[in-house]
């Protein structure tokens, strides 16, 4: 169990009834039970509390969490027949982004997602989840492959962001980006999107301009990192508390401002704590979504979702 | 000795500061040094006379050299509610916009106009880099849309003079969600099968080039202007290393196929004519000096041969 900075009380008490159990366990005849049952309930207790009214920072801490469930986790356990689809023709293949055919429930879907890795061999190889422009074409190829042959699409965002790096830049990245959006909008078929972790700006909004947009209780969608807005606002990186609570990234916010649809709710102590719970209710979310918009035609889905994105922003927090 | 230092020289002194250099009559060329008297600068569109090094221009002085006779009309933008988060930093976002509108005169990012360039009817749309650095966010998203729909409306091409830090942080979410909101924009210009042709003016970075910024029919960019999607700093800060000499400037992103053309700003007028004309499939230019549009006449009308097929 990987704990965050204000999970350390919450750590200790943990701590301590694995730690009596442990000794229980050497010697016979100990009964620490009803002690350790006591520190239970006061580590749920006060995982009850910390996660009650998350601080935007600590939405971002918790949205960025090793042990929180990744896109190739969802796809494994939600999607049957997956079948993965590499490379935009083009240059490369890009890891940093999932692509390809599976079911869910049984129907057919082009399944798009960033995957940041759960360790460090992984993480390198998936780049940390931050595509480079060939994985913005693949997405396009694989969206335009689902548009053909009248596929829904699904996609899961989890990202800091497009990769800021030389190469990407001198293929195009912010092409790749502005060409992904635009296929977005252009699909005749029903596309639902879900913020599972960082909806990392540009990175995120190449593949989640979508009919249905849905976000895990604690995930957070920004167009700028804390980091980075405290950084060019505040001139100094550490005021990322003052900006996660400036930039209203959080799903509570985003769903008062329009920008999303809905919120999935995370068990409590987030979802690094029930992955399982976590990916079921991710799964009912997408198959209800989808099903809101199975049956629409082609038109109506460009149309509603070209209205949905110009519409928004029409109301601010007030509304 | 106290009488004429304290105010005798004073007198003298602000006498002839006042009289010799009121301030921005001069300008020097931040690339070569030159300095350059306004009106000539002025005169040459805010290239340097000497070593051709592009400064910013705003997008009214940009129109009145762009329009036939300097004349256009103003496409009205609809205000978007201001500061939508309630937004603070070390200063509240509604300060940062008074103090942007009195430094620029303006009242936000982007300027949207409609009339002729060499008897050719437009749309046109400039961002304006002074004003919180062009940054995209509503009012900018807003611009776009109603660009767009007047060139639909009127079937006419629409053509953007990009220059931006990104997206506006002020309006967080907000801001990014301009970036499909634009994109929408451009699809309705390709539905309509309008011309749309983007001018990269330096610079033009982030959510912007990231979105409307990259999706013309035909991309020109003015010489030496920035143009990416993170800047160098950061790309530095990433990968450790010092980039090359010109790295994602104009002629870098031609050599790389992002772009069409690099053109030169004073040239740049004539080469959208002939683009925009043959786009609609219009009659050549006419050649030589056009005659000056009668001062009566509405600039928004357009002018007969030249409706688009």
């Amino acid at each position: 169990m990987n704990y965050l900075d204000f999970e350390k009380p919450l750590a200790e008490i943990e701590g301590k009834a694995e730690e009596l159990r442990a000794l229980a366990r050497q010697n016979k005849g100990m009964d620490v039970e009803k002690e350790a049952a006591a520190l239970d309930k006061k580590a749920e207790q006060l995982l009850r509390d910390l996660y009650k009214d998350l601080t935007p920072w600590r939405k971002c801490q918790v949205a960025r969490h090793p042990d929180r469930p990744h896109c190739k986790d969802y796809i494994d356990a939600l999607f049957t027949e997956w079948t993965p689809l590499a490379g935009d023709r083009n240059f490369a293949e890009d890891l940093a982004v999932m692509g390809g055919l599976a079911r869910l429930d049984d129907k057919p879907v082009v399944v798009i997602g960033h995957e940041k890795g759960h360790d460090t061999k992984t993480r390198i190889e998936r780049n940390f989840g931050m595509a480079r422009p060939e994985g913005y074409r693949k997405a396009i190829r694989l969206m335009d492959l689902a548009d053909r042959f009248g596929l829904p699409v699904v996609t899961l965002i989890d990202t800091p962001g497009a990769y800021p790096g030389k190469g990407a830049e001198e293929r195009g990245q912010s092409e790749a980006i502005a060409r992904s959006t635009q296929t977005c909008l252009r699909l005749r078929v029903p596309m639902v999107t879900v913020v599972i972790g960082e909806g990392g700006s540009g990175g995120a909004v190449a593949f989640a301009t979508a009919n249905r947009v849905l976000m895990l209780e604690h995930a957070i969608y920004s167009v700028i990192s804390p980091e980075g807005c405290a950084s060019i606002l505040w001139k100094d990186a550490e005021k990322m508390r003052e900006a996660a609570e400036a930039l209203r990234l959080t799903a509570q916010d985003l769903m008062k401002l329009g920008v999303i649809d809905a919120i999935v709710p995370e068990p409590v102590g987030g979802a690094q704590r029930d992955r399982a719970a976590t990916i079921t209710a991710v799964g009912k979310a997408i198959g209800k979504a989808l099903g809101e918009l199975s049956g629409k035609s082609g038109d109506k889905l460009v149309a509603d979702r070209r209205r949905k994105f110009l519409d928004m922003g029409a109301r601010g927090l007030a509304a | 000795m106290n009488w004429i230092s304290n105010y005798v020289r004073p007198t003298i002194n602000s006498l002839f500061s006042r009289r010799e250099t009121p301030e921005n009559l001069w300008t020097k060329c931040p690339e070569c040094g030159t300095m350059l008297f306004h009106r000539e600068l002025k005169d040459n569109l805010n290239v340097c006379t000497s070593c051709d090094h592009h400064m910013p221009i705003r997008p009214r002085a940009r129109f009145e050299r762009l329009f036939d006779g300097g004349i256009f009309t103003e496409v009205p933008v609809p205000a978007p509610i201001p500061d939508p988060l309630g937004f603070r930093d070390q200063k509240k976002y509604p300060d940062r916009m008074k103090a942007a509108q009195k430094a620029t005169a303006e009242k936000e990012a982007m300027l949207v106009a409609e009339g002729e360039m060499g008897r050719t009817p437009i749309v046109a749309a400039a961002q304006d880099f002074d004003f919180m650095a062009g940054s995209m966010g509503m009012y900018v998203g807003n611009a776009m849309v109603a660009a767009a729909e007047r060139a639909v409306q009127k079937k006419r091409p629409l053509i953007v003079f990009t220059a931006a830090g990104g997206a506006r942080m002020q309006e967080g979410i907000l801001s990014l969600m301009q970036m499909p909101r634009t994109t929408v924009a451009v699809e309705m210009l390709k539905e309509a099968r309008l011309p749309y042709i983007t001018v990269l003016t330096h610079p033009t970075t982030g959510g912007v080039t990231a979105s409307y910024a990259m999706l013309g029919d035909v991309q020109i960019a003015e010489p030496q202007a920035l143009i990416c999607f993170a800047g160098p700093r950061v790309i530095e800060q990433t990968i450790r290393e010092k980039l090359p000499e010109g790295f994602q400037r104009a002629e870098y992103l031609l050599d790389h196929g992002m772009l069409d053309r690099v053109t030169h700003r004073k040239k740049l007028r004539e080469e959208l004519i002939l683009i925009t004309r043959m786009l609609m499939r219009a009659t050549p230019p006419v050649a030589g000096d056009l005659p000056a549009p009668p001062p009566s006449a509405a600039p928004a009308a357009p002018a007969a041969g030249t409706a688009p097929a």
